[in-house]
Parts: C-alpha cells; sequence; structure tokens
C-alpha cells in the first residue's frame, strides 16, 4: 500500500475545524495523515457564541466536537501548540518542541484583535474579546471592578459592551467615527442604535480619538481622549477590528496583501501551490471575510482543491443580521448604497417604535443592491432572497419596509424562490438541496437538518428553512396531515384543548362529540394519546373503569410488559436516595418471587420477571415498606437523577439530592406526551448528567441554573441554558410553567427535545412565554400543575385498595394456574426468559 | 428461543362448552380463559353494542413466541375491529384473527356466544 500523504492544518478554530471536518467526510483520510496544530489550549469551538461563555455556556458545551472526535478518526490534534515557524524549503513547520514535515499545509490561523498603538496599552486591565481565555481574563478583571470601557463601536465592540454590561460593570462604548457601526448602518440607523443602547443604561461616546491610557485615581485607569478629556474605568476592552494572524506566512515568504491576510487564489492556494489558506487570514480578491460561513466555503474549496477536485471560492455575500444588545441589525449587501451609481435609497423611519430601514434599489427600480435594518429584524429574511437571488423587486419597492398595516406587500412565500436560493449559507445549503434531502426521504424539518446540515451552524436560517420545508412537503402532497388517526381529525394539541376546555371527561364522550363521521372504537394511537390527555387534564386514577381499556398493558397492568409476558418492577427511589431497610426489603422481595434484579440506568432497582398474578403482591408487600410506583410504565415523569451535592461531596455547593427528592416528589404521576426525566448536579462538575435530561439543573453559588430540553436516548441532544440562578420557589414555578406548556403543546410521543426542534421561534419564544409571561398564561399554567400536584394518589395503592380491580391480575379468569408457556432459565445466579 | 407449543386440536368432535362468566369479561378491551379440553389460552374481547359482541382469539402471539394477545388494545381500523399487540403492536382482526400487516400470519379462532350469564366457546 502507498504511503499516505501529509496534511498539516495550522489552526483549530471554527474553519480549521471545519475543514477537518469535510476532510473526513470526503473521505479522503485514505489519502492523508492529518496532524491539526491549536496555539488555543481549547479544541475548536464555537466563537460565534463565544458570548455565551458568560451565560452558563462553558468550554465543553461550546466545543465543535467531542472530545475524542479527532482521535476516533485518526486526526492528531495538538492542541496549545503554536507553530513558530514554515520552512518552505524543508517543507517542515516548526513549534516547540520539534519539525514536522508536510506534503500540504493548509493555513487556517484567523485573525487577531487589532490593538492600536496607545500609549499605555499595556497596562493591567487592557483586554481583548477573542478567545476563550480572553473572557476568562476579562472575568477576573471584572470581579473587582464596577465599570468597564470598549474601545470601539463595531459589531464585536457591541457584543463585548454586553457582556461587560452582563458582568454587572458600568459600561460604556468609545467610538471614533461619529456613529456605532460605522460599517454597517448610516447616520440615521446609527443615532437610533445610538438612542437604543443608551436606553439599556450604556454610554455612547462617538467621535472620540483615544490618545493614552493612564493610572486612573477613582478607578484602576483613565482614558485621556485628544481632546483632552478623560474617562476613568478599571478595564479597557479593545475591538477596533481584527487583523489577519498572517505572520507566520510573512515569514516564509508567501505573497501577502497590502493590508495583510495571504493571498489566495479561487483554489484557495497561495502563491507556492503546497500551502493552501482559509478563513479569516486569507485575503481573497482584496478581500477578508470575516464571517464564518464564508470561510467554511473556502474549508470545502481547499478539500476539493487537495483531492484533485476543481470546486472554486467564488466570493461571499457579507449580509448580517444581529441581536446586539437586544437590538435587532441587519445589513444586506450594499447597504450604504456606495457601490452602484444611480442607485436610489427608500427610507422609513419610525421615532416612536424607534425602528429604522433602508432599502437601496437599482436604478430602475427592479433589483435590490442592499438594505439596512435597525430596531426590527423581521423582514430580514425576505429581502435577503430578494438580494441574493435578483429576483424582480414588487412595483412599489417600498412596501417592502412599510409597517403591515400600511398595505405592505407581503413577505415573499418559500414558493417565490429559485431552486439556486442560498437557505443556509453556513453550510452552503440551498432550496434545491433541501427538495433533494426531501426526495431522499427526509420527511420532516429534523430529517433535512441531518441530511443537510441546514441550520446548524450560526442558526440565523432557522425560519426560512422551516418555512421552506414546510412549504416544499406540502407541495408534495406530504400533506402534512395532522390527524392524530382515522378517528380523529385533530392534533394532540387540539384535543388536549378540547377536552380542557369543554371539560370532557371519557373517551366515550370525546369521540361522541369529536370522533370522525362513522366513528367507531378508536385504535391503539388515540385511546391512550386521549387517555394521557385526561390524565395531564384531571389525573384520575388510570385504572378507573372508563379508563382501563384506554390503556397501553404497561398502563393497564402497571408494570412494563417483557418479551416473554411477565411485568417488570420499579418502585419509585426519588433521587437515587434508598435507606438500607428499603434495600433489604427490595432484595427479599425479589427474593421470595424469583425476580431477576438490577441496577437501572435510572438511579433505581427493576425488578423484572414478574407473572401477573403476583404483581399485586410483589407490590403489597413493597407499599407496606414504604414504597410507591415508580411510573416507569407511564408517558411521565421517570426518574430525577442526583448527584451527592453539598452533604458529601467536597464541590457540592447546594443540596443536589435533597433537590431531586423534593422535584420528584412534586412532579410524580405528572402524565405527559412522552416520558420526562430530570437531573440535578451539585456543582458545575455535573456528575448527574443534568444537560442531558429534559429538564436539567445545575447549582450554582445563588441558586440554581435550569436547563431544558435535553436528550439521552437515540438522538442526543445537550439542553440548554433557560434561567440561571434560581431560588427553589423560582425554579419550582419555572418548572410548573414550563411542563404544563409541554404538556399542552407538544405532540404525541414528543418528548421535549423534538418539542423544542421544532418549536416556531425556538428557545427565545420559550423564554418569552414561560420567563416574561408573553401569553399571559403563567398563572393559568401554575394553578393547573398544582391541581395535579394536590390529586396525585400512588396508582398501585389505589389498585390495592379496589378488590374490581384487582380481578384483572390473573392469567386466566376461569383458572388458578399461571401462564404455563413462560419458561425461565438460569444465568449468573438469577432467572431470565428461556 | 422458547416456543410455546399448542397441542393441536384432533379431539374427536366440537362441541359448546362454558368458559366462562358474562361478569369475567371487561367491555372494550381483553380478558384471558384457559380452555381445558385443548390445553389452550383464549384471548376474549367484548365490545357491548356491536355485532357480534364477543370474540375469541389464541391469546399466543406468534411474533414474540409470548401469550399477550388478551392484553393489547382493542380498536378499529377502516371499520374491522382488531386488536393490536401489546409487544411489537401488529393489529390482528377480531372476526377471523387475520393479521393486518403480514397476510401470512392468522391466529386461531374460535366461536364463542352467550348463554344467560355464560360465555359458551365451541372447542
Ligand atoms: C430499565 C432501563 C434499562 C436499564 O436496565 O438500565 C430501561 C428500559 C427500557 N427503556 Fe430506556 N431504560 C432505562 C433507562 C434509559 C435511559 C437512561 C436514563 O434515564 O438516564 C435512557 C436515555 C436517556 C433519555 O431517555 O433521554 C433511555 C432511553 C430509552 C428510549 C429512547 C428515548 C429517546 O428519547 O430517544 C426508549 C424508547 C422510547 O421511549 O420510545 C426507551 C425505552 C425503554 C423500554 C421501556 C423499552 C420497552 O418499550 O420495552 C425499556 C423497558 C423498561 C422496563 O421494562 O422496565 N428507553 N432509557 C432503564 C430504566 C430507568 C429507570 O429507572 O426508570
Ligand atoms: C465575539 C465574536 C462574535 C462573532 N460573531 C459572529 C457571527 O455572528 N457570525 C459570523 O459569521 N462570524 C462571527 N464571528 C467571526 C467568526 O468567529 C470568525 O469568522 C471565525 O471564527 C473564523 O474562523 P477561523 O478558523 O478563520 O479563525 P479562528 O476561529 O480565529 O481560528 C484560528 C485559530 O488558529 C490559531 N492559531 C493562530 N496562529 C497559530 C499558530 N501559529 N499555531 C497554531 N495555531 C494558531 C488561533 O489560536 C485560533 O484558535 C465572531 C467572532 C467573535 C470573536
Ligand atoms: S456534580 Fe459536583 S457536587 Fe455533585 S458529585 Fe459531582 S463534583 Fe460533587
Ligand atoms: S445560515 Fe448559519 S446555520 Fe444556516
Amino acid at each position: 500500500m502507498a504511503t499516505k500523504e501529509t496534511l498539516i492544518i495550522i489552526g483549530n478554530g471554527m474553519v480549521g475545524h471545519h475543514l477537518v471536518e469535510q476532510v473526513i467526510e470526503a473521505g479522503a483520510l485514505a489519502r492523508f495523515d492529518v496532524t491539526v496544530f491549536g496555539e488555543e489550549r481549547h479544541r475548536a469551538y464555537d466563537r460565534v457564541h463565544l458570548s455565551e461563555y458568560f451565560t452558563g455556556r462553558d468550554a465543553e458545551s461550546l466545543a465543535l466536537c467531542d472530545a475524542d472526535y479527532y482521535a476516533q478518526h485518526g486526526v492528531t490534534l495538538y492542541s496549545n501548540v503554536k507553530v513558530t515557524e514554515i520552512d518552505r524549503a524543508a517543507k517542515t513547520v516548526v513549534t516547540a518542541s520539534g519539525r514536522y514535515a508536510f506534503d500540504h499545509l493548509v493555513l487556517a490561523t484567523g485573525s487577531f484583535p487589532f490593538v492600536p498603538p496607545i500609549e499605555g496599552r499595556e497596562r493591567p486591565g487592557c483586554l481583548v474579546y477573542r478567545t476563550l481565555s480572553d473572557l476568562d481574563a476579562i472575568r477576573d478583571a471584572a470581579r473587582n471592578a464596577t465599570n468597564g470601557v470598549v474601545v470601539g463601536g463595531g459589531l464585536l465592540g457591541l457584543e463585548a459592551a454586553n457582556a461587560l454590561r452582563g458582568l454587572n460593570l458600568d459600561t460604556a462604548v468609545v467610538e471614533f467615527a461619529p456613529r456605532l457601526m460605522p460599517m454597517q448602518v448610516d447616520r440615521e440607523g446609527g443615532e437610533l442604535l445610538k438612542e437604543k443602547i443608551e436606553a439599556l443604561g450604556v454610554q455612547v461616546l462617538t467621535e472620540r480619538a483615544t490618545q493614552r491610557i493612564e493610572q486612573g485615581e477613582q478607578s484602576r485607569l483613565r482614558i485621556v481622549f485628544q481632546d483632552d478629556k478623560v474617562l476613568e474605568t478599571d478595564l479597557i476592552v479593545f475591538s477596533a477590528g481584527i487583523r489577519p494572524q498572517d505572520e507566520l506566512a510573512r515569514d516564509c515568504g508567501l505573497e501577502i496583501g497590502e493590508r495583510g491576510g495571504v493571498v489566495i487564489d479561487d483554489h484557495c492556494r497561495t502563491s507556492d501551490p503546497a500551502i493552501l489558506a482559509v478563513g479569516e487570514v486569507a485575503l481573497w480578491n482584496q478581500s477578508i471575510f470575516g464571517l464564518v460561513a464564508p470561510g467554511y466555503q473556502m474549508a470545502k474549496v481547499a478539500v476539493s482543491t487537495l483531492t484533485g477536485g476543481d470546486a472554486r471560492f467564488g466570493g461571499a455575500d457579507m449580509s448580517t443580521k444581529l441581536k446586539l444588545l437586544g437590538v435587532d441589525v441587519g445589513a444586506i449587501g450594499d447597504a450604504h448604497g456606495e457601490r452602484t451609481p444611480g442607485a436610489r435609497m427608500f427610507r422609513y423611519l419610525d421615532p416612536l417604535t424607534q425602528l429604522y430601514r433602508k432599502l437601496v434599489v437599482s436604478s430602475d427600480g427592479k433589483k435590490l443592491l442592499g438594505a439596512m435594518l435597525v430596531g426590527d429584524n423581521g423582514v430580514y429574511d425576505t429581502l435577503l432572497q430578494y438580494y441574493a437571488n435578483s429576483l424582480e423587486l414588487p412595483k412599489e419597492p417600498a412596501s417592502l419596509i412599510l409597517p403591515q398595516q400600511s398595505g405592505a406587500a407581503p413577505a415573499l412565500g418559500p414558493g417565490a424562490l429559485p431552486d439556486t436560493a442560498m437557505i443556509c449559507s453556513c453550510h452552503n445549503v440551498t432550496k434545491a438541496d433541501i427538495c433533494r434531502a426531501l426526495d431522499a426521504g427526509a420527511q420532516d424539518l429534523a430529517g433535512v437538518k441531518g441530511a443537510t446540515k441546514a441550520s446548524t451552524g450560526c442558526g440565523g436560517c432557522a425560519t426560512l428553512l422551516k418555512s421552506v420545508v414546510d412549504f416544499e412537503l406540502e407541495a408534495r402532497g406530504v400533506e402534512v396531515d395532522t390527524s392524530l388517526c382515522e378517528h380523529f381529525a385533530y392534533t394532540r394539541q387540539a384535543l388536549y384543548d378540547i377536552v380542557r376546555v369543554e371539560g370532557i371527561k371519557t373517551f366515550g364522550e370525546l369521540m361522541e362529540k369529536h370522533g370522525s363521521p362513522g366513528h367507531g372504537l378508536g385504535c391503539d394511537i388515540c385511546k391512550p394519546t386521549v387517555s394521557s390527555i385526561l390524565a395531564s387534564c384531571f389525573n384520575e386514577p388510570i385504572m378507573d373503569a372508563a379508563h382501563v381499556p384506554l390503556q397501553d398493558t404497561n398502563d393497564t397492568f402497571m408494570a412494563n410488559m417483557q418479551k416473554n409476558g411477565t411485568y417488570s418492577v420499579v418502585p419509585r427511589i426519588a433521587g437515587g436516595e434508598i435507606t438500607p431497610e428499603k434495600l433489604m426489603v427490595l432484595g427479599q422481595v425479589a427474593q421470595k418471587f424469583e425476580l431477576y434484579t438490577k441496577v437501572t440506568g435510572g438511579q433505581r432497582i427493576d425488578l423484572f420477571g414478574a407473572r401477573l398474578e403476583d404483581l399485586p403482591a410483589i407490590w403489597g408487600e413493597l407499599i407496606a415498606a414504604g414504597f410507591e410506583t415508580g411510573h416507569a410504565y407511564g408517558k411521565s415523569l421517570r426518574t430525577v437523577k442526583s448527584c451527592v451535592g453539598s452533604t458529601w461531596c467536597r464541590y457540592g455547593v447546594q443540596d443536589s439530592v435533597g433537590m431531586a427528592i423534593a422535584l420528584e416528589h412534586r412532579y410524580k404521576g405528572l402524565r405527559a406526551p412522552h416520558k420526562i426525566k430530570f437531573g440535578v448536579s451539585g456543582c458545575t462538575r455535573e456528575c448527574a448528567e443534568a444537560q442531558s435530561k429534559d429538564i436539567g439543573i445545575i447549582a450554582t453559588e445563588n441558586g440554581w441554573n435550569l436547563y431544558v430540553c435535553g436528550n439521552g436516548g437515540m438522538r442526543p441532544r445537550h439542553a440548554e441554558l433557560f434561567a440561571t440562578d434560581l431560588d427553589d420557589e423560582a425554579l419550582y414555578r419555572t418548572i410548573d410553567r414550563f411542563l404544563m406548556f409541554y404538556v399542552r403543546t407538544a405532540d404525541r410521543l414528543q418528548r421535549t427535545a423534538t418539542w423544542r426542534e421544532n418549536l416556531e421561534g425556538g428557545l427565545d419564544y420559550l423564554k418569552e412565554v414561560i420567563l416574561e409571561d408573553s401569553l399571559s398564561l403563567g398563572d393559568e399554567l401554575e394553578r393547573q400543575m398544582q391541581t395535579l400536584i394536590e390529586r396525585y394518589e400512588c396508582e398501585w395503592a389505589n389498585a390495592l385498595s379496589d378488590p374490581e380491580k384487582l380481578k384483572r391480575f390473573r392469567s386466566f379468569v376461569n383458572d388458578e394456574r399461571p401462564d404455563p408457556s413462560i419458561i425461565m432459565t438460569s444465568e449468573r445466579g438469577q432467572l431470565r426468559p428461556a | 428461543m422458547n416456543v410455546f407449543a399448542v397441542a393441536s386440536n384432533t379431539l374427536p368432535a366440537m362441541r359448546w362448552q362454558p368458559l366462562c362468566r358474562r361478569a369475567d369479561l371487561v367491555a372494550f378491551s381483553g380478558v384471558v380463559a384457559w380452555l381445558e379440553t385443548s390445553a389452550a389460552q383464549v384471548a376474549l374481547f367484548y365490545l357491548p353494542g356491536h355485532t357480534p359482541e364477543l370474540y375469541a382469539l389464541d391469546h399466543f402471539d406468534p411474533f414474540s413466541n409470548a401469550c399477550v394477545i388478551g392484553r393489547g388494545i382493542v380498536g378499529d381500523l377502516n371499520g374491522a375491529p382488531v386488536i393490536a399487540s401489546p409487544l411489537y403492536k401488529q393489529h390482528f382482526r377480531l372476526s377471523d384473527g387475520q393479521c393486518l400487516e403480514d397476510e401470512r400470519v392468522q391466529l386461531r379462532t374460535w366461536p364463542v356466544r352467550f348463554e344467560n350469564d355464560h360465555v359458551l366457546i365451541e372447542a
């Protein structure tokens, strides 16, 4: 076998990492041995969402891949190792620890924050905003600080200002230009932005040139401006632009642009054909692209070049939309209207709602050349499509930026987009790609995301993607038929509302009033669904005569049927805490009824192989010993996993076991569209794996951080931070609302993770509803939960007290014998199905 | 794998015999009776108000090789009453035991009827 060629990648940032992924996906590992050097101590992480490091995410959750991803694929990664030299003649790179030979080299060194040559800029407390380590330094500096200044009022500067504000510092932004974000907005837009940001308590100083930095009097530092005015501050974050990290390339004589950047051609080749460059370090056609999407495109092109392909980089659109300090800002194409002669502008300014929109239109009024939005990005997607696809504008282009009620043109429907329309620029997914994915079998939004990766980068395209997918599904006659089954032409959500509003209490009544014409008995889809809805609304015992025929066998017999027709028994062991006495009872019961015994993945003990007729006796003994049902059979709360927490653990900052037990008892028995799992950890080490649960809770010094919508299972998903530093009461209240809202609005068998992924508006919407009570539902949801909590009773205790219900627990109605077909054998000292 | 063999029914003449009582049944759900003469497990489904209102099928589920049919969910699909197996969810027509997902599979059925308070089976 021929020996492999060596590919070295310098830089393990966003684009360098994407390059590795592309190499792997292209199957090019068969040809290359890949080695990656990254100067940062962390492996590649999501720099775009860097600021979330201050709002609850840690390095691990920002990481772009699992810790063992590189190793698994046989890619060598040296983190925390800087390449200090490229020896082009010898084809080696040099690090502190040695020389490494390459056949192909890719530079993905990104850029570094530019700090203007101001006297005093090396003083302690002068910082930048680019890496996780930078943020650590800012956090440290903020600890004993009361105020902070950001030098630079561009996009990143405002993001840094927001971060400082989040660290409880009095914050000011200093900008050299006459307005904020001079690159993206014009004078009107800039003024509006300034007003909005000042309203948030951030001081904005424009037209201020910083001259030097000195020792301060009240604060640690003092900024002296050109006009000799001064500003005292404890820390300064420089955000005066970025510069390509091209030092290595300069030193080894590669062609460099006038203002920096490694010159590349359409194939991402530098002036040395053995060396390629991608990402923010690369200069293509005199331009540096300071966004991740063009970098990803370059990575793709580079892989093609390396493997003998002919893909070309053809530039990229720099349109952006963001929310800075909660203010929407969007810029599309030639937002200033400076690049095309004869361009015409339309402006709409509403000083009351603080909204500014500008359109730049070609001289014939037919094409959109650019746009600028401040205050509301609602029309961004539509405008971007007009721009990116050169669609012909409506007769009155102004209608696109006028508020709806003044007869504005309707948003551009997904049907009007051409196949080439770029839907997700991070992953280069066009409308045609989406259609292909659907034709190849993707059945819904999640399927399309999985197949194309669309919307898994910056996330900016989520709404657009959903509308395209929905539209295309409908066009394929996959009429997104939302009927539950042939008996009910309603979704689960609609049935839920009917049941609640009309107070319907039985399946029969619901079928009679709302079943499909010629309705009948129902089926194994609608019956358990309705049963679950009834339970969520009224919490009557599921064994009540009216409900029995609705249940899955698991619910009917309140135990999980196993493959040989026997059942498993899982008593609740709240929070995983159990007394020695109860532990012994479990042992005794298992021994007596010959049950296979296993510790489950949910921190409790499962007794398997129980015969139907033994279930009441088994539960009789368990309940006498103080156990209650664990609902392992129900679509309901399963377990609240806990770590040992502050009671024992040297790191614990709160009593995680106590909280887990309290939560498990609060929500036990809650019937939901699917099962619900919680985890509570006593500190950020997260031994309870709370972030893989529907509800995850992690103790902080000040209370609890709440994460929602995680999932293990088939498609693991990390839970997302929802609220921070809640006290016990606030935690309960928030979870009450969250769960009840889920119960109300989720589809049948939809766990919180899938529900969340399909929720229009995403996490922000959820936060608005739950935390800000935007639908004024909060009280009602809490009250409803309270009622359910009050009506809780152990279903097994209820059944045991009712001889009628117990009649069902026998193998044969006319014979005492147990089912003779069940045959057991023994293994490792216990019984199992033969 | 344990395949539970049902004794083949080669007894001379079929006859109507009492199996259990009406009160043993659960409306719109299943119960199971032991049929001594065939050493068989019979799943009985009771749909009051329908015609017929009583059905008897084999309790043995050929897909899981376990006796569980009587513990499934009763329903109807396209107007025909069915039982859904609780393990792997196949549907069997109550009238003739035909599996809707696999035409090669059919559950054994027995004629059943009420006589006063008794359920009679012909076996
Ligand atoms: C017993 C147990 C395995 C064990 O021996 O450890 C188990 C057993 C079953 N799991 Fe599980 N799961 C068990 C922990 C888990 C875990 C781990 C956890 O909870 O921390 C997971 C992954 C975490 C998660 O759910 O996000 C897990 C993910 C699943 C899934 C996939 C769910 C998903 O969203 O992808 C299913 C299938 C389903 O629910 O549709 C499933 C379904 C099942 C069923 C109900 C399958 C079935 O229909 O027969 C199993 C029957 C249990 C029984 O008869 O008692 N089980 N299952 C665990 C019981 C925990 C408990 O104390 O209640
Ligand atoms: C706060 C913030 C917010 C942002 N928001 C957005 C956004 O919303 N949308 C968007 O598209 N973009 C955004 N960006 C820009 C985006 O992060 C960059 O475009 C992207 O990270 C560029 O990727 P890269 O791999 O080229 O560079 P980087 O991600 O910077 O990676 C370069 C890596 O190379 C390493 N390196 C450099 N020299 C060496 C050496 N000699 N040896 C070894 N390693 C070396 C560096 O340490 C670094 O880890 C944001 C950036 C920041 C800082
Ligand atoms: S999560 Fe923290 S408190 Fe809990 S056991 Fe682990 S280290 Fe201890
Ligand atoms: S545009 Fe960034 S994820 Fe789609």
